[in-house]
């Protein structure tokens, strides 16, 4: 089987989004009954990849791709995701769709309904057909069967717990009768061991039974134990095409994170962290919808630069909204000795902790307000400055305000008309240059900085880790920066804790190797601490 | 040139200009159909300042993100208590008026405590609610009117129980602020104390936006998650915005009862909501922003228009009762055109 013919076969796929290349000529073959592992970090191109197989609108309304792409030999060309149905390709979501108050039945059979006559229909026509339930309810019986799970196919979605979801999911897809490609989004994110064990085998047995199958994961781990073949986007390329006998995890996760490093920040002697503890954090747990925290203990050292990666959704991004109290957290955090009181960001602000919110548009900056306004106001509401006081009465001193941001804006070396300019026309530098300005008003002695750099042009972006390097080294700043981009986290940091699943995964040195990051944003170090801790106990 | 043209038109805003020119075509209009347009004029500066406080309580509630505060009846009615007591107490002239505002406020600035706790749990829909807090308020005091213990001759029925439906004002406070320090150039008179009025109003409005408390409840507004990220109460600033707003329109409704001459209970205040979002929404103002300038443009036009389309509109077309009928059409279209612009225009 595993010798079948090409399925699907993609050549030279491009694709640019406003002038920005994406994919970058990707080959891709999937041979029947093969399953494909499909491997890289956020960004490398793998959803737009999918977007173009499934004829997504967004493809379409920005300009369509370059590159053809061949269904068993045949070139097609698809438009739409109801092409791509009528073509056998079939796509298992990460998020569920499927419609809680039906059955499973109900449910794999939406739009497809078996129907038969009844009387009305005999007189007013097709459209007052009854359902078939007898048969409907066979056929779904026979797709939960071929992929071995034992659910009541009479049984409402509502309530079922989300494993069975996934495999719901899945029968509605098989029981398609055309259906030759499968894909497989991340289908394991969000099921426990065991349920993903089942998944893993019912991928196996679609396999034997002929469909090809493209799995796309971030878990090293699942790739080996049922991928025939693996491919490697980085970048919007294809980096290599392995067969699972030819590889072994190191090498996958070497490839997968593998880039050059320009390491920004001087390996200078004088560097010394030796000061002791500024932070420490213990147990946090955040509930930030999609980037929850389940348990977090870090030791932040004075006067270091802390990078925080990992992949997205694994809970780096909780962290530090956490500590600032913009989501509800649990746990303890003590600063300078002093126990931090967590959910409040007045009592955070208070105690000189600063925070650059990842969400620049939606929470760092007031974007119909002028940047004098944004720089100063929390330094204001926080620390009461940039006011004059007439008994009960406030005013706002306008000469305060405007020295300060004057000053600011040439500090940082905003780009603008002037400190009245609202921030919404200022380009991504810009505005986070505004963010940080803010951020360095309140004179914090630790900075929270979470993806500095996204959405904000390759020049700018210098820019901005340039300043954070010097707000570093010059002032003493504790800086932890949080992001996604390995390689920036690389350029400046002194340590990079990986947070995978809501939990550090590990800490590594700015000089680590590329196999140890990757293995450690595939979480697959806690894994098989954890399996060797099963098996002790 | 025509950039700068450009420029000075998007800062004015087109909607606002073609209501200027509508209503400088009107005033025109009334010229050459020999209406008398120096009464017309001073009868829209009256009117301006008599609705400019009620319009002005928009601002607190827009800018704390309540959006557009429908709920206006509910200030309005905690203003009529304020005065009905001042009558009460029998007080004439400026101490009645004087007093009848310092009785409103803490009434108005309680009921807006709550009303504002109210519109804290149901952020995301704060302006279908007010309009029904609104429409409530006034069902419910209409009970309130039936049974409220007064014993004036000039609030109660004479015959039977509870109160009149309108008050007269004449022998008390009517018109105590036009007619303070009025003067009349060329036909038109100012009412120069209404006006004075309302422009405090204005400027200790501007003054509290400058305030720490003030840019607080404005960044709660643009940007409420930003607002709790910088250590801002935000639920406590959106009641403070609520509570200036109820008390803007307690204290609207008496200046614009001592000019109107009389206080109207029961059902009058039902829709005075309506009229006063109008007015702010054609100033400039959208569900987002508001300014102090938006209040005072947004007032002038909203009742220049209603002032001199009338008589226009009556000399054109001289059937029995269409006044009224054309009456409710204007002041109704310009504010479904106002609402149209809820969203300020958007980017």
């Amino acid at each position: 089987m595993k010798n079948g013919a090409n399925i699907l076969q993609m050549k030279n796929i491009e694709k640019e989004y406003f002038g920005n290349k994406v994919l970058k000529g990707i080959n891709l073959s999937v041979r029947a009954g093969e399953i494909h592992a499909l491997l890289g970090e956020n960004g490398a191109g793998k959803s737009t990849l999918m977007n173009i197989l499934f004829g997504m609108p967004v493809i379409h309304s920005t300009g369509g791709y370059k590159g053809e792409f061949l269904i068993e030999g045949r070139k097609v060309d698809i438009k739409s995701p109801k092409d791509a149905m009528n073509e056998g390709i079939g796509m298992v979501h990460q998020e569920f769709m499927l419609v809680p108050g039906f059955t499973v039945t109900e449910n794999i059979k939406l739009n497809r309904e078996i129907l038969k006559h009844n009387l009305l229909s005999r007189v007013f026509g097709e459209n007052l057909k009854s359902l078939d339930y007898e048969n409907m309810n066979k056929d779904a019986r026979k797709a939960l069967n071929t992929i071995g799970i034992n659910i009541e196919e009479w049984a409402t979605i509502a309530g079922m717990p989300v494993g069975y979801m996934q495999f719901v999911e899945i029968a509605r897809e098989i029981d398609k009768s055309n259906v030759k490609l499968l894909v497989f989004d991340e289908p394991t994110a969000v099921l426990t061991e065991s349920e993903a064990k089942t998944l893993l085998s019912a991928m196996k047995k679609l396999a034997d039974s002929g469909i090809a199958i493209i799995f796309i994961t971030h878990r090293l781990d699942e790739v080996m134990s049922v991928a025939d073949s693996i491919t490697i986007l980085r970048d919007g390329e294809v980096v290599a095409t392995r067969d699972k006998k030819d590889t072994n995890v190191m090498e996958l996760a070497e490839l997968m994170v593998g880039r050059k490093i320009e390491r920004i920040a001087k390996s200078d002697g004088k560097r010394n962290l030796s000061k002791g503890n500024i932070m420490t954090i213990k147990n946090l747990k955040v509930q930030m919808p999609g980037e929850e925290v389940k348990g977090v203990n870090l030791e932040i050292k004075e006067g270091e630069i802390l990078g925080i990666g990992g992949l997205a959704g694994q809970g780096k991004i909780g962290i530090a909204n956490g500590i600032m109290g913009l989501y509800n957290s649990d746990g303890e955090v003590i600063f300078r000795g002093k126990k931090l009181k967590l959910n409040s960001p007045e009592e955070s602000l208070n105690n000189g902790i600063a925070f650059v919110s990842e969400d620049r548009r939606g929470v760092g900056l007031l974007l119909d307000t002028s940047i004098e306004e944004n720089i100063t106001i929390t330094a204001m509401q926080i620390k009461k400055k940039f006011i004059k006081n007439y008994f009960l009465f406030t005013q706002l001193s306008k000469s305060e305000m405007r020295q300060h941001s004057l000053k600011m804006i040439k500090e940082l070396d905003i780009r603008c008309r002037g400190p009245q300019q609202v921030t919404r026309r200022l380009s991504g530098g810009n505005q986070q240059k505004v963010c940080i300005a803010r951020a360095l008003t309140m004179e914090p002695e630790i900075l929270f900085v979470s993806e500095p750099t996204r959405g904000i042009d390759i020049g700018a972006k210098k820019l901005v880790l340039d300043l954070l390097l010097k707000l570093n080294r010059e002032k003493g700043m504790t800086i932890i920066m949080t992001s996604s981009e390995l390689g920036e986290l690389r350029a400046i940091c002194d340590r990079i804790a990986i947070v995978s699943e809501g939990r550090i995964e590990g800490i590594l040195k700015p000089e680590d190797s590329d196999a140890e990051f990757g293995l450690m944003m595939a979480g697959h170090y806690s894994k098989l601490r954890n399996r060797e801790g099963l098996e002790d106990a | 040139m025509p950039k700068k043209l450009q420029e000075t038109i998007n800062r004015i805003g087109i909607p606002r200009l073609i209501i200027t020119a509508f209503f400088i075509f009107l005033c025109i209009l009334a010229v050459l159909l020999g209406l008398p347009i120096g009464s017309l004029i001073s009868d829209t500066l009256v009117r301006t300042g008599m609705n400019g406080v009620l319009v002005l309580a928009m601002v607190p509630g827009i800018l704390c993100g309540i959006g557009l505060n429908f709920g206006l009846p509910l200030g309005i009615v905690c203003g009529l208590i304020g005065g009905l007591i001042s009558i009460e107490m029998n007080l004439t002239g400026l101490k009645a008026f004087s007093v009848a505002v310092l009785i409103s406020v803490p009434i108005s600035a309680v009921v807006g405590y709550f009303y504002g706790m109210l519109l804290n749990k149901v952020k995301g829909s704060e302006m279908m609610v007010s309009t029904y807090v609104g429409f409530s308020a006034v069902s419910l005091m209409c009970i309130g009117w039936l049974v409220m213990p007064f014993n004036s001759p000039e609030i109660k029925w004479p015959i039977g129980k509870g109160l009149r439906t309108t008050i007269t004002l004449t022998s008390r406070y009517a018109k105590v602020l036009d007619n303070l320090f009025s003067f009349s150039i060329g036909g038109i008179v100012f009412p120069t104390g209404l006006l004075a009025f309302f422009l405090i109003c204005c400027f200790i409005m501007w003054r509290f936006l400058r305030s720490r408390a003030g840019i607080a409840m404005k960044a709660v507004g643009d940007n409420p998650v930003f607002a709790s990220a910088s250590g801002i109460n935000v639920n406590k600033s959106r009641i403070i915005g609520t509570m200036l707003s109820t008390i803007l329109g307690a204290v609207g409704i008496i200046a614009y009862a001592q000019s109107f001459g009389f206080y109207q209970l029961y059902q009058a205040p039902m829709m005075m909501g309506f009229a006063a979002v109008a007015a702010v929404l054609i100033g400039g103002a959208s569900a987002k922003n508001a300014k102090i300038s938006h209040v005072i443009l947004g007032t002038f036009l909203f009742q220049g228009l209603l002032t001199v389309a009338l008589p226009v509109a009556n000399k054109i077309v001289t059937e029995g009762n269409l006044a009224e009928v054309l009456r409710i059409i204007v002041s109704n279209g310009i504010i479904l055109y106002a609402l149209t612009k809820v969203g300020g225009g958007g980017e």
